[in-house]
């Protein structure tokens, strides 16, 4: 039987552009370029070794987000993925990690999954607990931020290098499972994967196809408000100086004065 | 009085220091009561009544250390359950974000994670998080359910507070999702002997500057001699030269100290992500155009292999 793989990806605010808040003080994703996370990458490249090691694979990837976030997906796509699933509401504008993991919840589940795999954080939101949270909600085991995965025989294994252990996880499928940037460098799409990535299907769903109401998710239904951001004063200017053969007597001279020495 | 619900972050009943600054974070607000679950939760107790826990839940099973996350997100739960508090604070190490994230759900909360800061408000708790790399400070509220809030470490300071710091059992049934995923084989991290690098004072990190393993001893003896933690951006760590545990950024970890050294590091967002906020900054490259420079409060514009071995043997004389 098919190994029906999802992989959850986001499309966010280029993290060298000028990052910044809309009047309603959510993110603002109209202003500044958009990207697949760079984290999310990773995940679609532990999805496509997984799906090469499988006898029968089939890998959707899966976004919530505005019209743009098809650039997301359009990418994934070039790298290998054999469909999209596309959520997109007026409704989703301001959803909290609680909103965007009902939704992601509802979606996987009507896609059909075996594997669900994610990014360790959003680059935006980098809050990195979405996968434990669509995991709660799914009732499926979490095998979050690991450097290495794979599955075999129904099984999913993986490392987990945590701040004070490294540990090997083991699950039965489905599963979620979350892994990180030492998990292995994202290919690049290639020429004909850019190509083929036209041809592949990218479906959109409504709030209404999940079958979710408009108060559970969006600005209105999120669980956490934002009530003021600022941004922070840009740091004094500091002294700098060239090394002229003192510099690292010169930079104890300082750190002595602020009684760091 | 209103009770807040604080986890502890302990290593066989010694507690790390975040949690002691969540029990200062607590005591705005209400009265501390702990949960440390696992081996040596009992051991936790001594010290959290000094900083202000007047009760003490604990809970120790196998299943804590055979399986993933879970069966913590129970303890919490059945904490939750049995005191009923006004918030619940957890240490915001990326286990510490999930457990909090799924009880969040559970109960029916928002959920925020990394606040920097936590005072009590008109609409309730206030919770300051930095966004963008630091670029951004926002607060914000949790405006459903019981607020459940991860707390970045050095947010507040260790306050001494004599409290009765009762032992009390806490009855944790297991659900059917705690042994979801087992735990095969752990290895423990080595110690450095340096101070752990979220929570030191000093932090004196090396970069592709560094060029090469066999160079980061400059980098150590720096630390070793201001009595700091080592650290490394991601191109020292990809290239094999220092362990990812020490890796500071958006996908390392997010360090605040008095203090952020930085040598041979060109200042890359991501890396910024992770050391902005550090109260003083001072940076070592050659590159006068190097965009860490637009951070510091001091700079030196020089090669490291000369600057660094000079300040390391001048911190030394000084200290002698
Ligand atoms: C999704 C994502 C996540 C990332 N996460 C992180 C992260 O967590 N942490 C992180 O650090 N990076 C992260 N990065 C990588 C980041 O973008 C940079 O590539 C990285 O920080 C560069 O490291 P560096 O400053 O050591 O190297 P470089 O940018 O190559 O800079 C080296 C600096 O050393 C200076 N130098 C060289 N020789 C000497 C000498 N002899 N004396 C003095 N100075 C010298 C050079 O002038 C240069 O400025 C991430 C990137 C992405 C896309
Ligand atoms: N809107 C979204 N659409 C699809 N996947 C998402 C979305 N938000 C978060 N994710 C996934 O969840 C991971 C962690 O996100 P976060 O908890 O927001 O840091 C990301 O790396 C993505 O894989």
């Amino acid at each position: 039987m098919s190994l029906r793989i999802v992989v959850c990806v986001k499309y966010v605010p280029d993290a060298t552009g000028d990052r910044h808040f809309a009047d309603d003080l959510t993110v603002d994703r109209d202003d500044v370029d958009g990207l697949l996370s760079e984290l999310d990458e990773y995940a679609v490249e532990q999805a496509l070794q997984i799906a090469d090691e499988a006898d029968d694979a089939e890998i959707t990837v899966l976004t919530v987000g505005p019209e743009d976030a098809k650039d997301a997906l359009r990418k994934a796509l070039s790298m290998g993925a054999d469909k999209a699933v596309h959520v997109e509401d007026d409704g989703l504008h301001g959803s909290d990690v609680m909103g965007t993991s009902l939704v992601l919840a509802k979606a996987v589940e009507k896609a059909g999954y075996d594997l669900v795999i994610s990014g360790m954080a959003s680059t935006d939101g980098t809050m990195g607990v979405l996968p434990a949270v669509l995991a709660e909600r799914l009732g499926v085991p979490q095998v979050t931020l690991l450097s290495e995965v794979s599955v075999e025989g129904g099984v999913v294994r993986g490392r987990r290098d945590g701040d004070s252990a490294s540990e090997r996880l083991e699950a039965s499928l489905p599963a979620v499972v979350s892994v990180t940037d030492q998990s292995g460098e994202a290919r690049y799409p290639s020429f004909k994967g850019i190509m083929a990535a036209k041809k592949k299907p990218v479906v959109s769903w409504d709030l209404e196809d999940l079958g979710i109401g408009a108060d559970e998710v969006g600005l209105a239904g999120a669980w956490t408000v934002v009530d003021s951001v600022a941004q922070r004063p840009a740091r004094t200017a500091g002294t700098i100086v060239k090394d002229e053969g003192e510099g690292g007597r010169g930079l104890a001279e300082f750190l002595a004065g602020q009684k760091f020495i | 009085m209103a009770e807040v619900l604080v986890f502890v972050d302990h290593v066989d009943g010694a507690v790390r220091k975040p949690t002691l600054e969540l029990l200062t974070l607590a005591r705005r607000v209400g009265e501390p009561v702990a949960l440390a679950v696992g081996a040596g939760a009992a051991g936790t107790a001594g010290v959290l009544a000094e900083h202000g826990a007047v009760r003490v839940l604990t809970v120790d099973a196998p299943e804590f250390a055979e399986y993933l996350v879970v069966p913590k997100v129970d303890a919490l739960q059945a904490a939750y359950e049995a005191v009923s508090p006004v918030a619940v604070l957890v240490p915001s190490s990326a286990e510490g974000k999930e457990v909090a994230a799924r009880l969040a759900v559970r109960i029916g909360s928002g959920v925020i994670t990394d606040a920097v800061d936590l005072e009590a408000g008109e609409g309730g708790l206030v919770a300051t998080q930095s966004a963008f790399a630091a670029s951004f400070t926002t607060r914000s509220r949790v405006s459903r359910g019981t607020p459940v809030i991860t707390v970045k470490p050095n947010s507040a300071p260790v306050e001494a507070a004599v409290a009765a710091g009762a032992v009390e059992a806490l009855e944790v049934s297991f659900s059917a999702q705690a042994t979801g995923t087992r735990v095969t084989a752990r290895t423990p991290r080595e110690s450095t002997g340096r101070p752990e690098l979220t929570e030191a004072a000093i932090v004196v990190s090396g970069g592709r500057g560094v060029n090469g393993a066999e160079n980061f001893h400059l980098i150590e003896t720096l630390a070793d001699a201001l009595g700091a933690a080592v650290g490394a951006s991601r191109a020292a760590v990809d290239a094999g030269w220092y362990p990812h545990s020490s890796q500071v950024g958006q996908t390392g970890k997010s360090v605040s100290p008095q203090l952020y050294i930085a040598s041979g590091i060109s200042g890359a967002i991501q890396h910024r992500a992770g050391m902005q906020t550090s109260k003083t900054i001072v940076a070592i490259n050659k590159d006068a155009e190097a965009p860490i420079f637009d951070l510091v409060d001091y700079g030196v514009v020089g090669d490291l292999f000369q600057v660094v071995p000079q300040l390391t043997e001048e911190v030394n004389a000084r200290k002698g």
